[in-house]
């Protein structure tokens, strides 16, 4: 395989809130590879956004590297850097939030483009931002380029963060549950757009989402990592993830998910935790976090040492788990309810 | 639906419709709305947002905002074989009939508690203002509810809310809105904004607080994965009209409304290889100038020029799963070829 286009190594980030230090990342090791669709999956609060704002640079790491194409980001100087800051744009999880309502579409679309020096003169940009609307199935284009952002709906909202993100032709996206936030029925809709970018602009997309089903349907030819306060307990093969989940976080939150399917979803199994407290991150259990709420767990070894990525020695997959009974290559039974 | 109520009927909503007036004109949020609640049922409103769900749902317990204006129909409730109008109770007699039978919980429910009081407290003032002063009593009762849903009770009761997690506040509201023993019980967004974890902690709570006390529930959402699970009856909420209802198993396995079809094809499914999935084109309605005819038309894949013209009526060849559509063959056909490509995979 070629050079991964991103790569985090080491990747730590904490917070100081007074005089409590809280790690919100944790030794976060991740290959981004050219094209491929990766997603960030885990519950509120493990991490998601914090890492999507390392990967774009807004946000610096407390520890640990980031390489773009190869290249130490902290290397890089001038134009160089400029164009890392470029290339790797955000799409905010709000497109409420993330629009200048005193702006219209336009004037939205035509500053990144004048100010990086894109194009040149207002009809230039419009003729650019004419395009981008349309790459992002945002029509009649001329129609909404006037327009105000409290005139578009929020799935229209979100299709203009995304036209905006592509006007500095970006190679990587981070999509921060950009489809969190509208209507249950036009998210795919949204979500096929996006991957259709990666086709007509070869642009890689990062999609991040507390939703495992949309994840799956993103990424099927592509790659999870499932993250537990902050830190990255799976990763590998969307394919082989779904089908046999083998970190005990990954296979809870499987378990756990309501199905659109009556039969389907009553008669789930689901495993029990040993506690339904989320622990905080200023007071993280030693060892495992998941441990104390792990129904696997190992008393004297999962309360004592970090478990690291790695694929199980038994493992016929790739799929990379930190878990110690599953990389002893422990059967973990179901426990049921 | 003019029949008698049977025994096991305990809501009936029968022809309401609901405006809202405002600057631009009125807003017709309900329309010609119709259903029965049966005792110890759970009914699902689904629906994209703005479709009138949370305003059918205040209407039931007289919330609705001061701008709303009830234009037709009635809310029947029947507990021990009387029945009453809802919308026709007095304001001492409503206030009584929103604990004691029919409560709403989780509107807005992060900030339901006032956060200066001990959850003893809430409840306890809760208790009072409906005539129950026994405060041993009161404290037995709100126990073994917060035990019902999972709490560790003694420590729960005696807490500040702040000191909760979300989805622990989330259930003591849930035991603070059964104290007095509804019959109804409505939920607006229950699992919307929680954690998968969470979510499922509050839908087995529900569950077994429904077959421990056997009222019955009305939740909207706009997760079917939710009404999948949870709902005997499922009705789809489409501009402000009930489009489909019907048993939670015909409604996902045999929709007849284009609408609650196009729903159902717009999520994919975690064991499914590859999804034939995709959004329903275009958006909701204004609903101060909805379309002529069947509403959903205009983003209808099966329309025909008769859509356009006439309003169809709920109908169905079964008794209990009606839909409103003029070209249920088409959507039949389509859901075969559908079937068939699946088959294919
Ligand atoms: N600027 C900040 N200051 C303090 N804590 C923060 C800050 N940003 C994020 N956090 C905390 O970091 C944790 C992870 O946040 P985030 O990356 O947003 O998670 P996610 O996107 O997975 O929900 C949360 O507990 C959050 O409260
Ligand atoms: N107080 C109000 N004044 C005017 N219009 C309102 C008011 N509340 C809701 N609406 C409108 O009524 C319609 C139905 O809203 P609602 O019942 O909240 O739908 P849902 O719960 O399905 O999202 C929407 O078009 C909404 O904009
Ligand atoms: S390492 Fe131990 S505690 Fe952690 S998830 Fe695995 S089994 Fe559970
Ligand atoms: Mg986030
Ligand atoms: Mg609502």
């Amino acid at each position: 395989m070629s050079e991964p286009i991103m790569r985090l190594e080491g990747i730590y980030r904490s917070f100081r809130s007074g005089r409590t230090v809280i790690p919100v990342l944790q030794d976060i090791n991740l290959d981004i590879n050219k094209l491929e669709f990766l997603c960030l999956v885990g519950e509120s609060g493990c991490g998601k956004t914090t890492t999507g704002k390392i990967l774009a640079g807004l946000l610096p790491p407390s520890d640990g590297k980031i390489y773009f194409e190869g290249r130490d980001v902290n290397d890089l100087r001038g134009n160089d850097r400029r164009r890392y800051r470029r290339s790797v744009q955000l799409i905010h999880q709000d497109p409420y939030a993330s629009l200048n309502p005193t702006q219209t579409i336009f004037d939205m679309l035509s500053f990144p483009l004048l100010h990086h020096k894109l194009v040149k003169g207002q009809k230039a940009a419009r003729k650019r931002a004419a395009e981008l609307l349309e790459l992002v199935d945002l029509t009649p284009v001329e129609d909404i380029l006037d327009k105000y952002p409290h005139e578009l709906s929020g799935g229209q909202r979100q299709r203009v963060s995304i036209a905006r993100a592509l006007t500095t032709d970006p190679s990587v996206i981070v999509a921060d549950e950009s489809v969190s936030m509208v209507d249950v029925s036009i998210r795919i809709g949204l979500l096929q757009m996006m991957m259709n970018l990666r086709d007509e602009l070869g642009v890689t997309i990062v999609f991040i989402t507390h939703d495992l089903a949309l994840a799956k349907y993103f990424s099927w030819e592509g790659r999870i990592g499932v993250m537990y306060l902050g830190r990255m307990v799976e990763v590998g093969k969307t394919q082989q993830l779904i089908a046999n989940p083998q970190h005990p976080y990954t296979r809870v939150l499987l378990s756990a998910i309501p199905e659109p399917d009556p039969e389907k979803t009553r008669t789930k199994r689901h495993i029990q935790l040993r506690s339904e407290d989320i622990p905080r991150l200023t007071e993280l259990p030693p060892g495992c976090s998941f441990h104390p709420r792990c129904p696997w767990y190992i008393e004297g070894v999962c309360d004592h040492t970090v478990p690291q990525l790695a694929v199980p020695a038994t493992s016929n997959s790739q799929v990379e788990v930190a878990c110690f009974p599953v990389q002893e290559g422990q059967a973990l039974e179901l426990y049921e309810s | 639906m003019s029949q008698p109520m049977n025994d096991d009927v305990v809501l009936r909503v029968d022809d309401l419709s609901i405006v809202y007036q405002t600057k631009r004109g009125n807003v017709q949020a309900t329309t010609n709305i119709s259903f029965d609640l049966k005792r110890g049922q759970a009914m699902a409103l689904i629906g994209e947002s703005g479709s009138g769900k949370t305003t059918v749902s205040l209407s039931l317990i007289r919330k609705l905002p001061k701008n709303a204006l009830i234009t037709q129909g009635q809310v029947l409730y029947q507990r021990d074989g009387n029945v009453r109008d809802v919308l026709k109770l007095s304001k001492r007699e409503l206030r009584e009939f929103r604990w004691k039978d029919c409560a709403m919980v989780f509107q807005g429910s992060q900030n339901a508690f006032n956060p200066v009081l001990k959850i003893r407290t809430q409840f306890e003032d809760t208790a009072r203002a409906h005539g129950w002063t026994d405060k041993n009593a009161v404290r037995e009762r709100a126990l073994e509810l917060l035990r019902l849903v999972r709490l560790d009770p003694e420590r729960v009761y005696e807490a500040y809310p702040h000191e909760l997690s979300g989805g622990m506040k989330q259930r003591t509201l849930l035991a603070l809105g059964v104290l007095l023993n509804p019959q109804v019980v409505i939920l607006d967004e229950p699992t919307t904004a929680l954690d998968i974890l969470t979510q499922r902690a509050i839908i087995d709570v529900l569950n077994e607080m429904q077959q421990r006390l056997n009222f019955s529930i009305i939740f909207i959402s706009h997760d079917l994965s939710l009404a999948a699970e949870m709902a005997d009856v499922v009705a789809t909420v489409y501009a402000g009209e009930i489009v489909e209802i019907g048993p939670v198993n015909d409604m996902f396995y045999d929709p007849q409304h284009p609408y609650t079809h196009g729903l159902l094809t717009s999520v994919p499914k975690l064991d499914h290889e590859q999804d034939f999935v995709s959004s329903i084109a275009g958006a909701p309605p204004n609903l101060i100038s909805p379309p002529s005819g069947c509403k959903f038309h205009p983003r209808c894949p099966y329309a025909t020029d008769k859509c356009s013209e006439d309003d169809p009526t709920l109908t169905g060849e079964k008794p209990d799963h009606l839909a409103a559509c003029w070209n249920k063959d088409a959507l039949l056909e389509a859901r075969e070829e559908i079937a068939r490509k699946e088959l294919a995979q």
